[in-house]
């Protein structure tokens, strides 16, 4: 599977066909720290994520000083 | 995983509320929570005009989103920060999200009230970036709700947000500081306007699935400035607490607004008067706003921002 990360945008293959907080665990991403985005929805941490889809995880994070 | 009300599948989970939700009923406990903000501190009446400040980002476009939804009398005020193609495409967006809605955007450039745009002001005062922008923001955001007779400015700032800078005043116990966080700040001066912070109650990443939810066009980069800001590094802190222990910057924000942040207010008041140049409220003679733009023009000398933000000869 495809995974689409920004701040650049870059994207990297994974392995496919397994959670997506499973991913995030391979990738070292927290969580609370992005969007994970398929298509034009969001999902959630339990779903499965097929080896031909692709997904974006976008971060949420903004600062420094508002 | 389900959605906690309606039982179809859910879009985002919140751990620490021990919930998940649909996009649908999202958005209804989105705009909930943003309800029960204006309500608990009283942030504006219904009739009340808002000038709600907005970046281009997130936060700053959802809210007024929700305003605009909920009614609320609103104007944005965009802040032309002169940050390279950050700010042409920041403006853009915000410019187009007024459009479309058929609201009021007011737009104030820094480079025209300060001197220099923001990387100019950071290379000839050798302060951190943050520090110049965000002093001319709060400024800035005052004086033209001042000049238009707005009684009140919002921003977006949000739970992680109001966590992060809780957390480095803490760290280095800034005394003066904490009595100055909180969601709602009364106009303590004829001079001042009312700041209120309505998404205090949602996390970024709340505001952030609220905003793709809605199909906001809104700018996912950097600031580019924002790279090595300790505000940034304070919120990965807290996020990898969060991790841990959900609901920790919830705890750890509403603990301190609830219980230590009364212990904090001073029981004398600061005294206020007005600057000797521009007339705005300062706690001494010239304010810091008129001293920046001194140190801007004194150090600046002979060179002048291009309209990129860059330095021209």
């Amino acid at each position: 599977m495809k995974v689409v990360l920004r701040n650049p945008r870059r994207e990297v293959e994974v392995a496919g066909g397994r959670r997506v907080k499973d991913v995030l665990a391979e990738l070292q991403i927290i969580a609370e720290s992005v969007l994970v985005i398929r298509g034009d929805e969001l999902v959630t941490a339990d779903q499965v994520v097929r080896d031909d889809e692709t997904i974006e995880l976008r971060p949420v994070m903004s600062g420094g000083l508002r | 995983m389900k959605c906690r009300k309606c039982g179809e599948r859910a879009s985002i989970e919140l751990r620490r509320h021990n919930a998940a939700f649909c996009a649908p009923d999202f958005l209804d406990f989105f705009r909930r929570q943003v309800r029960e903000a204006i309500r608990k501190h009283r942030m504006f009446e219904a009739d009340e005009a808002v000038l709600v400040a907005v970046s281009g980002g997130k936060d700053s476009l959802a809210l007024w989103d929700v305003l605009i939804d909920e009614g609320s009398r609103t104007t944005g005020l965009y802040l032309d920060l002169g940050i390279f193609d950050y700010s042409v495409e920041s403006k853009a967006k915000c410019e187009r999200f007024a459009a479309a809605r058929g609201v009021p955007l007011i737009v104030s450039t820094v480079a025209e009230e300060v001197g220099a745009p923001v990387p100019v002001i950071k290379e000839v005062t050798r302060r951190p970036p943050c520090s110049g922008c965000g002093l001319s923001k709060r400024y800035l955001m005052n004086r033209v709700a001042l000049e238009h007779g707005f009684p009140v400015v919002a921003t977006g700032h949000n739970l992680d947000d109001e966590a992060a800078t809780l957390f480095g005043s803490v760290m280095h116990w800034q005394t003066d500081a904490l009595p100055r966080q909180s969601p709602a700040l009364a106009a303590t001066h004829p001079k001042l306007v009312r700041r209120v912070k309505p998404l205090y109650r949602l996390s970024e990443r709340e505001t952030a699935a609220f905003a793709f939810l809605r199909k906001i066009d809104y700018i996912v980069e950097e600031c580019p400035f924002a790279k090595g800001a300790t505000s940034i590094a304070h919120k990965e802190i807290l996020n990898r607490m969060e991790e841990a222990s959900p609901g920790a910057k919830h705890n750890f924000l509403f603990g301190f607004l609830d219980k230590a942040r009364p212990a904090f207010e001073r029981a004398e008041a600061v005294t206020l008067n007005e600057c000797a140049r521009c007339g705005q409220v300062t706690t001494g003679t010239l304010c810091a706003f008129c001293k920046l733009a001194d140190q801007v023009k004194r150090l600046g000398g002979g060179l002048r921002p291009s309209s990129d933000g860059r330095r021209a000869p």
